[in-house]
């Protein structure tokens, strides 16, 4: 009993922390957008550097789900609706999750192991003796950075996707290419569009958080370092899945 | 190098003399008697501890202005800590910081700020930011606080890396430069805001004799040319006792002995011998606290 009442006040007490640091870190980004150059800089190295396997990624993604769908749909005979099926679950679902894990497997391990670097060799504490904040300087130029590049890789991951979903159901499989894209056209609306956009900023907003605030308080070490990673792609990988049913649930309702 | 660290005579002070509106305002924060005492760190009645176990007892010192304070004594004495006080990273849980004549722990962060912009430190492994290179790294601190024209930062710069000699080595990245290098760069950058007090922790750790013997040149340097108050935290007594004009030895959380490198090597004090002779048994023992050793080697289980 004593140990479930430890593990419960140590999880409200790093929520606590996590939302102390990010208010901290919010203030901060207010002067922060004052350097735009720092911000890009960022958004280059969190999307632009992720771009590879987001493309590699969403093309399998989508080739795989046209396949499965494929078959799935031609029990009920309507293949044609493959376009629509690939669409809506790469907007409102595989785009936003799977890029967000991945994006908690390549940006947000260096954002974390970049972070800690630094305060491991003592840069964090020496921009703090130099009157400068690293909460602006360091922590809120990638944060923002983080969520503006989520959703950009979503797009990309969703276009890639349909690419690949068109490749296999109209070249491998034979759907009609206009019912592949008209159905598409028709079933597909803003909605889903919207739902996509705001599922990948919420998980950017949180992949961001996670990775900055576990890198800004590593432990000082080499072992800390790798903690604080690891931490990383746990806690992002599963708030991004716990996040994705509560946003789902909302917009169904 | 033909230079040799010069040899332990005592010096005179050769500080710029405070107005005496400065010197009244001094005598009153800093509650000092004599108008002679111009004291730019005052550490009065320290007591301060980490996950409960006590590091300072009652810790006092006194840095004055213009000249080089050793702070020396055994590892694990909270030397490094000291500093962190001092600098205001981290807040003492009784008695008093004095930086500048004001009380540290009143200070609201943009009260600390403007007074670590009065400050240059020098880390131990220089900590660098490792993504940009020298002339970068030493120009960061004056990009972040003016708005000077680049013209101006360059020479400024420049004129700062030549300080340290190392001007020819601007372009290279803080993962080109040797420990020594490294560390001569991060004193530049130290001094490019042209700092009031500028802090040393352990500045001749892991260097070869010729690098140690330019950082102490440098220390030395910028004591006499630009009158920067230093404060230099370390335990290497011969180093220090060629450089500083005043000598604190902590021990135990609190101030040992205090004085010039000269009085302190000829105490007899036993803490302080054993410091200043590199004892292997004295008050600070050799053996970390442990059970009797025949009695734990002879047991069955461990």
């Amino acid at each position: 009993m004593s140990d479930r009442g430890g593990y419960i006040t140590e999880g409200v007490r790093r929520f606590g922390a996590v939302a102390i640091f990010l208010v901290r870190m919010l203030i901060q980004c207010v002067p922060a957008l004052g350097r735009p150059g720092l911000i890009v800089l960022q958004i280059y190295n969190a999307g632009a550097r992720s771009l590879i396997i987001i493309m590699m990624s969403g093309f399998l993604v989508g080739a795989v789900l046209a396949l499965e769908g494929y078959t799935l749909l031609a029990r009920f005979g309507s293949s044609e609706a493959l376009g629509t099926a690939a669409a809506l679950g790469l907007l409102r679902e595989l785009g936003p999750v799977v890029t967000a894990l991945l994006f908690a497997g390549r940006a947000g391990t260096a954002l974390t192991s970049e972070i800690g670097l630094m305060r491991a060799t003592d840069q964090l504490t020496a921009m703090e003796i130099m009157a400068v904040n690293p909460l602006r300087y360091v922590a809120a130029p990638r944060f923002m950075g983080g969520v503006i590049a989520m959703p950009l890789l979503a797009g990309v991951f969703n276009l890639i996707g349909l690419f690949g979903a068109q490749l296999v159901g109209v070249w491998q499989m034979g759907v009609d290419k206009g019912s592949f894209w008209s159905q598409m056209q028709d079933a597909v609306d803003f909605r889903d569009v919207w739902e996509g956009i705001a599922k990948s900023l919420a998980f950017g907003f949180t992949c961001s958080l996670i990775a900055v605030h576990e890198g800004y308080n590593t432990e000082p070490t080499a072992a800390g370092v790798g903690l604080a990673t690891t931490r990383t792609v746990v806690a992002s990988s599963v708030l991004i899945l716990l996040l994705d049913y509560i946003l789902t649930a909302a917009f169904q309702s | 190098m033909d230079w040799q660290p010069p040899a332990a005579t005592p010096r005179t002070w050769k500080a710029k003399l405070p107005s005496p509106n400065a010197s009244v305002t001094n005598i009153e924060l800093s509650g000092q008697a004599s108008p002679a005492d111009d004291v730019v760190v005052d550490v009065r009645g320290v007591n301060y501890g980490v996950d409960s176990r006590p590091i300072f007892k009652g810790l006092d010192l006194k840095v004055r202005r213009g000249q080089i304070t050793a702070i020396m004594g055994p590892s694990g004495t909270g030397k490094t800590t000291l500093l962190r006080l001092i600098t205001a990273q981290s807040t003492p849980s009784q008695g008093q910081v004095v930086v500048f004549g004001q009380d540290v722990a009143g200070l609201g962060s943009s009260g600390i700020y403007a007074m670590r912009k009065r400050m240059g430190m020098l880390f131990q492994n220089g900590a660098l930011l490792t993504d940009m290179d020298v002339f970068e790294n030493v120009a960061f601190p004056v990009r972040e606080h003016t708005d000077l024209p680049e013209p101006l930062i360059r020479r400024l710069v420049l004129t700062k890396l030549q300080a340290v000699g190392l001007r020819g080595a601007a372009d290279l990245m803080p993962a080109e430069l040797s420990g020594g290098m490294a560390r001569r760069v991060a004193l530049a950058r130290a001094i490019v805001m042209d700092p009031e007090i500028l802090i040393y922790d352990e500045p001749f750790v892991g260097l070869d004799p010729i690098s140690l013997g330019m950082i102490l040149r440098l220390i030395q340097k910028m004591n006499e040319a630009l009158g920067i108050t230093s404060i230099v935290v370390s335990h290497d007594v011969q180093e220090l006792s060629t450089i500083a004009h005043e000598s604190y030895l902590l021990s135990g959380g609190r101030v040992v002995a205090s004085g010039s490198p000269q009085e302190l090597a000829q105490s007899h004090e036993e803490v302080v011998h054993q410091f200043m002779t590199g004892a292997a048994e004295g008050p600070v023992p050799f053996h970390y606290p442990a059970s009797d050793y025949h009695a734990q080697l002879m047991a069955e289980e461990p």
